[in-house]
């Protein structure tokens, strides 16, 4: 008889944690972006060089604008996002918990969220007038629609045995609320602030690209103008690091809130 | 106090799944229900404990239940039904955090079920840390915090393995020998019902009627597993049961 060795077929499919694969990808990306630029195979016009832009960047440390940029910045989109996000929580958490809220409000979030906010923007500004207050508006708007989703999903997805349990023993209506159904949605709200945050973040910089002095938007608008392609692209990269870091911000909570699960 | 259910009948969308279903619970017994899947076994155990209501006939409570009882008819669940974000200790506090007691009354009270159910060192471990057989301990242990007057328990031991089951009937024995309890006990595995039931109810398939009820009277601690005279019993109970369960079974086929 002959012998042969069973082949191994399970593995993959799975992730796993691999550190700094993704640090060197961006490493690896601009230095090839550097090399390209200085060697001139593209253009200057095509690409800035990663060296000037981060000179660019510690210029506009060095002169302190970056906080005059950054701190108004900062500031619009921590209100916004506020505003939205508890707006949307409460009124998603409203929607999983009543069904006449949920038959009244599902089809007009519905209607609302496709409309591109920043289309409103002129409409924010008759509103809530042309300084802070259509900031916030925009931001708040375009953070509110995809948290209710996410918010009423989530109170959906709540283990009913486990709200069957809580009147079980007696537990009030607000009760269940507050120490089921609550607890339970925190997943599902969280991973949808993420995506919340993210438009938050874009619609800065739309409403900043519109009358503001300071502000990433208005120092991004600014330099494109110009055509000024370095300072353009500082703005952009200050971007991807508040991106990054307001989801580093989620991953810790998360860590935290979530620790229960497995 | 004890619990008499009268002529319930219940339906779902026309269908009737519990029939002409009438049955004492005398006070400090086990009554098991079996009978084949679909009978409608967890549906009665629902009725009763108020979480669905009988299409017609009623539960009715005799009695007064125990002064200090703080939620009489008290659920055990097959899959537990624990908070995954509170400890041991968190979850059985929730079942006692509604009622108004002092801060030192709860610790007490959770002091004194995790002891009986053995599980004092684990009060705060998160249930995710617990193996199947410790949470649903914990969930006895919360059931017992409420001084339940009848403990309505739903396939308690159907979501575990073989042994830790074994384990755990011999805990409910001695936690019902040192206190004896009122409990109708559904389950679809007879060794269980033979080994935990003072009464046996069996039903009939869809819908459900109560064809036979079964008494054994040898004490719960007496009774052992592999028992000549209980696997007698056992064998009686599946001859009652065998071709219903088979036609219940094409039944689901069919359907």
């Amino acid at each position: 008889m002959p012998e042969t060795r069973v082949p191994f077929r399970g593995g993959g499919f799975r992730p796993t944690a691999r550190r700094w694969v993704g640090v060197a990808v961006f490493v690896a990306l601009i230095a090839l972006i550097e090399a390209g630029t200085r060697s001139g195979v593209i253009s200057a016009l095509t690409l800035p060089k990663p060296s000037d832009v981060l000179a660019t960047f510690r210029d506009l440390y060095d002169t302190g604008l970056l906080w005059k940029h950054l701190a108004p910045s900062l500031s619009r989109l921590a209100v916004g996002a506020a505003i939205g996000a508890s707006a949307g929580i409460s009124v998603g958490v409203l929607i999983g918990l009543f069904s006449y809220i949920r038959a009244g409000l599902v089809p007009l979030v519905a209607a609302i969220f496709p409309i591109p906010k920043i289309a409103l923007l002129p409409l924010f500004v008759i509103w809530f007038g042309i300084d802070e207050g259509s900031k916030y508006a925009l931001i708040a708007f375009g953070t509110f629609t995809p948290t209710v989703v996410a918010a009423y999903g989530a109170v959906d997805n709540v283990d009913r045995t486990l709200i069957r349990m809580g009147q079980s023993f007696g537990l009030s209506w607000w009760s269940i609320v507050r120490k089921i159904v609550l607890p339970g949605a925190m997943p599902g709200i969280l991973s949808g602030l993420r995506i919340s945050l993210a438009i938050a973040i874009i619609l800065l910089v739309a409403a900043e690209m519109l009358g503001a002095e300071y502000g990433i938007g208005a120092y991004i608008l600014e330099a494109g103008s110009l055509y000024d392609l370095e300072r353009l692209f500082a703005g952009v990269v200050i971007l991807s690091i508040l991106g990054v870091l307001v989801s580093a911000a989620l991953s810790l909570i998360e860590a935290r809130v979530l620790r229960w699960r497995s | 106090m004890r619990l008499r259910l009268d002529t319930i009948r219940h339906e779902y969308g026309g269908m009737t799944v519990l029939d002409d279903v009438s049955l004492d619970i005398p006070s400090g017994e086990i009554v098991c229900i079996v009978g084949p899947s679909g009978c409608g076994k967890s549906t009665l155990l629902r009725l009763i404990g108020g979480l669905e209501e009988p299409t017609s006939g009623a539960v009715m409570q005799v009695g007064e239940p125990p002064a200090d009882c703080l939620n009489p008819l008290t659920y055990v669940f097959q899959d537990f039904a624990l908070l995954p974000w509170r400890t041991a200790r968190g979850n059985i506090a929730l079942a006692l955090e509604d009622h108004g007691l002092t801060a030192e009354r709860r610790e007490a009270i959770i002091a004194d079920v995790l002891a009986r159910t053995r599980l004092s060192d684990f009060a705060d471990a998160l249930p995710k840390q617990l193996s199947g057989g410790m949470k649903q301990r914990v969930a006895i242990a919360r059931a017992l915090a409420v001084n339940p007057a009848v403990m309505l328990m739903d396939e308690p031991l159907s979501a575990l393995d073989s042994q830790t089951r074994e384990l755990l009937m011999d805990d409910l024995i001695a936690l019902w020998s040192r206190a004896p309890f009122t409990a109708v006990y559904v389950t679809h595995n007879l060794a269980e019902a033979v080994r935990l039931g003072h009464q046996i109810v069996v039903l009939s398939r869809r819908p459900g009627r109560i064809r036979e009820v079964v008494r054994i009277d040898k004490p719960l601690g007496e009774r052992g597993l592999g028992d000549a005279d209980l696997e007698a019993v056992q064998k009686r109970l599946w001859s009652l049961m065998r071709e219903e369960a088979a036609a219940a079974d094409a039944e689901l086929l069919d359907a």
